[in-house]
């Protein structure tokens, strides 16, 4: 069929043979209004010298969609105009040679219930790209459409809650030390000490999975014995994360089918393993029953420079989505990376149902999780029981504080620091619930709560001095660096 | 032994005014309050029995405090609780939950161990009190 005449060099420019920049594709489309079922990315970038940061903006929406770096012709058999991503934004960031630059994804790009399959499309080819410098994806609106095609928590912090039976508080616990090396019968040891002390949870390091100083199932085994004796002792349920990592999906499935026979309550994997390994864990989990808690070994290498790789809050996302019911996220006053409002924003990614965007605390799009249960955040590194009162301000009462140092290092030993930690927290809470000031007057109440516990007394004594005041890496835009 | 369970069991016994400061926590973030008892106090024993349905209704927390001690005076040697309920959409769930009396002599738990195949053990909490009927397990 003849082109009309006064469409032809129209159509001559868009589908010339050659390359064309992706802004005059159709990869950049400044009026383009986002559909409510539209994902939604916010990247930063830094184009390279001399490129114009629109067409660097184009380029990644083009690049992780339907584009190739030259025209192809075979484009005109789709419905093209539907798989284009679209840039529709590109602020500047005031100060800096960076740009966010916003696009919009139509849901078909995207198979359901797939975070490979997500994460291929958004960040498979771009952050390779010659013609950027740096590239992170700093945020993604996921629309209530494609969250309802994922499992989620396989359990979620309400049913833990109801599950373990304790409420109220931060649940408490600890990783064993040292990482490596202990015979699986002195392993289980610390275990039992740390939870009849008063912990509610003890966890398997993410590098101990089974090697030749201790076997998996050996580990398994003699922890279940102090989690089993631990409960007799206290009248609590407990529990330790017996860490099912491993080389393959089939040794995962004997490692968690073993754990659960023997009666915990939860197991562990690494972010290690891989997204869609972390998916099939979290449907055993569901399928179980047994509660799938999520370390994040590895997450530093591209989650803490400011201009390059991905935020955590978008890696919570995905866990959510991806179905674990704890994932570390950050201490704020401990040893690792964690500066107090990004921080705040990846447990509110976690822990609540919809979320308006606030910029303050990093979060660049609203968050409407239709319902789909929460994830419990766990606080891990470098923390001890007289930092309780900045704990629970930063953190809140739905996380996991895990004291490994700052209970297996206790001078009175290992059940003392347990239960210095135990009532430590009971101690902010009653206060906190009663009324009190308890961020300012924290060191008040943990004093005369230490005056009736010598263990308390102890561990406030030899970690008095003990903090990590280090600038962050990663801070939002929005507010200027600071530190605790 | 004393059993941990519940939000405050590593403190001191709470006074009145210290539960009454807890259930006014619970009315300011509009919790339903109520009191459960027991005589089985296993960690799985999720349905304590009921002193009366949840207090949906009942903002003062002395009102509330006349039904945690009427319970405490008709069990004086079983356990009670102080619960808060959340019903917010999103939680559903109990928020806060704290033991308020518990037996003079609490026996716990014996540890029953069967030795199964490859050296698997079934581990089995054994409440010693419970091996009494109802009514005969703390002298009540």
């Amino acid at each position: 069929m003849a082109v009309p005449a006064h469409k032809k060099g129209e159509v001559k420019d868009r589908w010339a043979a050659g390359v064309t920049p992706y802004a005059e594709m159709g990869y950049y489309q400044p009026d383009y209004v986002p559909k409510d079922s539209d994902i939604l990315c916010a990247f930063r970038l830094i184009p390279q010298e001399g490129i114009d940061p629109v067409e660097a903006s184009a380029a990644v929406a083009g690049e992780s969609s339907t584009a190739t770096w030259t025209v192809v012709w075979t484009d005109r058999l789709t419905a093209y105009e539907n798989y284009q991503a679209k840039c529709y934004r590109v602020d500047p960031v005031p100060g800096t040679n960076q740009y966010i630059a916003y696009i919009a994804y139509n849901l078909d790009l995207f198979e359901e219930g797939s975070i490979a399959n997500l994460t291929s499309s958004i960040i498979g080819n771009v952050f390779g790209f010659k013609a950027l410098k740096a590239l992170r994806l700093e945020d993604m609106r996921i629309p209530p459409h494609y969250v309802k095609t994922f499992q989620g928590p396989a359990h979620g912090v309400v049913m833990e809650r109801e599950y373990l039976n304790k409420f109220g508080r931060p649940l408490l616990g600890a990783t064993v030390k040292p990482k490596l090396g202990l015979s699986a019968r002195s392993y289980g040891r610390v275990v039992y000490e740390a939870l009849r002390g008063g912990l509610d949870f003890t966890k398997d390091d993410e590098n101990i999975n089974s090697q030749p100083f201790m076997r998996w199932r050996d580990r398994f085994l003699f922890a279940m014995e102090g989690v089993a004796r631990s409960m007799a002792e206290t009248g609590e349920i407990k529990g330790h994360y017996m860490n099912v990592t491993a080389a393959t999906m089939e040794d995962m499935y004997e490692r968690a089918e073993f754990a659960k026979e023997i009666g915990t309550v939860i197991i562990m994997i690494d972010l290690t393993i891989g997204y869609t390994a972390i998916q099939s864990m979290a449907k055993w989990a569901r399928r179980n029953g047994v509660i799938l808690h999520l370390h994040r070994a590895g997450h530093g290498t591209y989650t803490r420079q400011k201009t390059h790789g991905v935020n955590f809050r978008v890696i919570s996302k995905w866990m959510r989505m991806a179905g674990v019911d704890h994932i570390h996220a950050g201490t704020v006053v401990g040893k690792l990376e964690g500066d107090p409002n990004a921080i705040r924003g990846y447990y509110k990614t976690l822990l609540e149902n919809t979320l308006p965007p606030e910029p303050r605390i990093g979060l660049y799009f609203e968050q409407d999780w239709a319902s789909l249960p929460g994830t419990m955040p766990v606080a891990s590194g470098g923390i001890h029981a007289g930092q309780m009162p900045q704990l629970l301000h930063y953190l809140g009462e739905d996380v996991v504080l895990q004291f490994g140092g700052g209970t297996i290092g206790h001078p009175d030993g290992i059940a003392e620091g347990a239960a210095a930690n135990r009532i430590a927290v009971e101690a902010i809470i009653q206060a906190r619930n009663e009324g009190r000031d308890y961020l300012n007057e924290g060191p008040d109440i943990l004093a005369r709560a230490a005056r009736w516990s010598p263990s308390l007394h102890k561990a406030l004594e030899v970690w008095k001095d003990i903090t990590f005041n280090f600038e962050s890496t990663d801070v939002p835009d929005a507010v200027p660096t600071l530190t605790v | 032994m004393r059993i941990t369970q519940g939000t405050f069991s590593y403190l001191p016994d709470l006074s009145d005014e210290q539960i009454k400061a807890q259930i006014q926590y619970c009315l300011d973030h509009d919790w339903a309050v109520s009191v459960e008892h027991t005589d089985d106090p296993h960690p799985r024993n999720a349905y304590w029995d009921m002193w009366g349905l949840p207090m949906f209704d009942v903002k003062d927390p002395a009102a509330i405090m006349l039904e945690v001690n009427a319970c405490r005076k008709a069990f004086p040697n079983l356990y009670v609780r102080v619960n808060g309920y959340d019903r917010t959409y999103g939680r559903q769930t109990t928020a806060l939950s704290f033991i308020v009396n518990r037996p003079k002599d609490e026996p716990g738990f014996r540890l029953d161990r069967q030795e199964s195949h490859d050296r698997v053990v079934r581990y089995t909490l054994h409440s010693y009190a419970a091996d009494k009927p109802k009514g005969k397990r703390y002298g009540e």
